[in-house]
């Protein structure tokens, strides 16, 4: 009853109060997204959010792939990053990732399904709550969310579920270590016709005493088998496990 | 009302005056190679609405028993201009078209030809069978009202690696691979002119969609002890010599090169869409579209090469 009640609350809240206070403390979008107040209500309501130039999205300007657009985010230059959020306005789903470097550079590597032509967000949280924020326009022909994975059209994954694979490269100014991985899953949407949802939600990097290096959550957008870069402050073999909604889980060790 | 008659009657003189129904102009202009051969040479360019998808090169031989058509362009209205500007060269009628690959700007105007026999290697008909609508439904995209009315007609004869005589003309009809899974080339024996299809470009950034590295270079040699005394490469000028084969392979050396380094160095694909491209290769037009088309489709490759996969273990 306490959540309804809640929920009833902030719909209020949105109708009235909403448009005022968006008008009064939203900064004017630099990518002019159509969705910009939608975005912000959905994910920044309420917290202060700025757009500052440390904070990049690295992608081309056009999706060569719909199903696999190749994106790097960084926030160098911004310390205590706490969180990192990407999203793709014009998605039908927008929430793509969220990353949690605790001893690793706010950075990060991934590709990602895209439905149309979109801004690609990234937001840095600081340790102060504020968000930082930067993005790109992404042309795309489309139809990567709603286009069935290759593994839901192929049996062979379903024995190869969850297989890793993956490698650690010193970093080039001897500031840490960059790991690479490769997951085979399908990341289904949901949205294509018949095939469900089914899609990697977590993955946990940790040291070998169980010392957490970084935590990603990631969402339906993230293309099939997923590729990843993390660049590590450490150094040493890294414990990789995470899991599915599904309840699927792995775990892999990667050595230098 | 009388200004809108008026316009419509402008309207209408301005579309009889256009070479074709679909109302794009391409201007297509026949560039003699040698005897009884041409060649229409496109844009060196991406597709777009201003050049109506005319960034390829396509051809025609005047054999004794009629003509012989190589490549049919990106759409109807292509195909029936190239039929109209054959057609003030000879009285002959076209009796053969030959489709070098599966892409869509080299195919989609074989509709010009109705009752003529179209022929592939028969793996081009497999991929038109299968993506020739995506591939159709993407040019309308890039390139719009030129497009009008264009369908993908499939080959309805096939083409094999060998010596044979169409219209009382010798030609070797060569089949290779390496920029898609099946590429064919022309011979002329009576003129010693070679059309490339897309194995050869020259002063334009070779694309790699579909393509094989290591089978392309291998027909890149097997292309230069041929006897050729001219060559009509898929984009790009006309040659008389072998400066696009070195051209083309020079490039394709350097982006496996460099994409294997890349990923050998740990690079996600972002930083390898960023690397510089050698100052020897930057008159080649569209550069820098091209070279991140082809990190998209070559490097997710190379990089599963430098991936061990890790033994599973237990979750914790």
């Amino acid at each position: 009853m306490t959540k309804r009640l809640l929920q009833v609350l902030a719909g209020l809240g949105l109708m009235v109060g909403g448009p005022v206070l968006a008008a009064a403390e939203l900064p004017a979008d630099p990518l002019n997204s159509p969705a910009w107040s939608t975005i912000a209500g959905r994910y920044f309501k309420g917290q202060p959010v700025v757009f500052d130039a440390r904070v990049k999205v690295i992608a081309p300007a056009s999706a060569e792939d719909p199903l696999d657009v190749p994106v790097q985010i960084s926030a160098d230059g911004l310390a205590d990053v706490q969180e990192m959020l990407v999203v793709a306005d014009l998605n039908p789903i927008q929430k793509i990732l969220s990353y949690e470097p605790l001893r690793a550079q706010p950075s990060l590597a991934f590709r990602f399904k895209v439905e149309q032509s979109t801004p690609v967000r990234v937001a840095a949280r600081t340790r102060d709550g504020v968000w930082h924020l930067g993005g790109v326009w992404l042309s795309a022909a489309g139809g990567g969310c709603t286009t069935p994975s290759y593994g839901s059209a192929d049996p062979v994954w379903q024995t190869r579920l969850n297989e890793v694979r993956g490698r650690l490269w010193p970093a080039d100014d001897h500031s840490g270590q960059r790991l690479r991985l490769r997951v085979i899953h399908p990341m289904d949407t949901g949205l294509a016709n018949g095939i469900p949802a089914f899609y990697i939600d977590r993955i946990v990097l940790s040291d070998s005493k169980g010392v957490m290096l970084a935590r990603l959550n990631t969402f339906e957008p993230v293309a099939e088998n997923p590729v990843l870069s993390f660049d590590l402050k450490g150094s040493g073999a890294v414990q990789v496990s995470g899991g599915d909604i599904q309840g699927n889980r792995f775990s892999a060790e990667i050595t230098p | 009302m009388s200004w809108l008659r008026l316009l419509a009657a402008l309207a209408a003189a301005g579309v009889s005056t256009l070479a074709s129904a679909t109302g794009f102009d391409y201007r297509l202009q026949p560039v003699p190679v040698a005897d009884g051969v041409y060649t229409l040479i496109g844009k060196s360019e991406n597709f777009s609405r201003d050049n109506g998808g005319n960034i390829v090169n396509t051809g025609f031989i005047i054999a004794p028993g009629g003509v012989i058509v190589i490549d049919s362009g990106p759409s109807k209205g292509y195909g029936e201009q190239q039929r109209a500007a054959i057609a003030k060269l000879t009285g002959k009628p076209v009796v053969q078209v030959l489709l070098t690959h599966a892409h869509p700007d080299h195919v989609l105007g074989s509709q010009a030809y109705p009752g003529v026999p179209v022929a592939s290697l028969p793996a081009t008909t497999t991929t038109l069978t299968q993506s020739g609508d995506a591939l159709l439904g993407n040019l309308y995209r890039l390139v719009g009202d030129a497009m009008r009315d264009t369908e993908v007609r499939l080959p309805n004869a096939e083409a094999h690696d060998g010596a044979v005589t169409i219209a009382g003309r010798k030609l070797r009809l060569i089949a290779a691979r390496g920029h898609t899974d099946a590429d064919l080339m022309v011979f002329d024996e009576t003129t010693r002119t070679l059309f490339a299809g897309d194995l050869v470009f020259f002063d334009r950034t070779p694309t790699t969609p579909n393509a094989d590295i290591p089978a392309w270079l291998t027909t890149l040699d097997a292309i230069d002890a041929l006897p050729f005394a001219a060559l009509v490469p898929g984009h790009g000028p006309l040659l008389r010599d072998h400066a696009g084969i070195a051209q083309t392979r020079d490039y394709l050396r350097w982006l496996r090169d460099s994409l294997q380094g890349a990923a050998r160095r740990g690079l996600d694909m972002p930083e390898v869409l960023q690397l510089p491209v050698p100052e020897r290769f930057r008159h080649l037009a569209v550069l820098r579209t091209e070279y991140e088309r082809s990190v998209s489709h070559l490097y997710p490759a190379y990089e599963l090469d430098t991936l061990p996969t890790i033994p599973r273990s237990k979750p914790k």
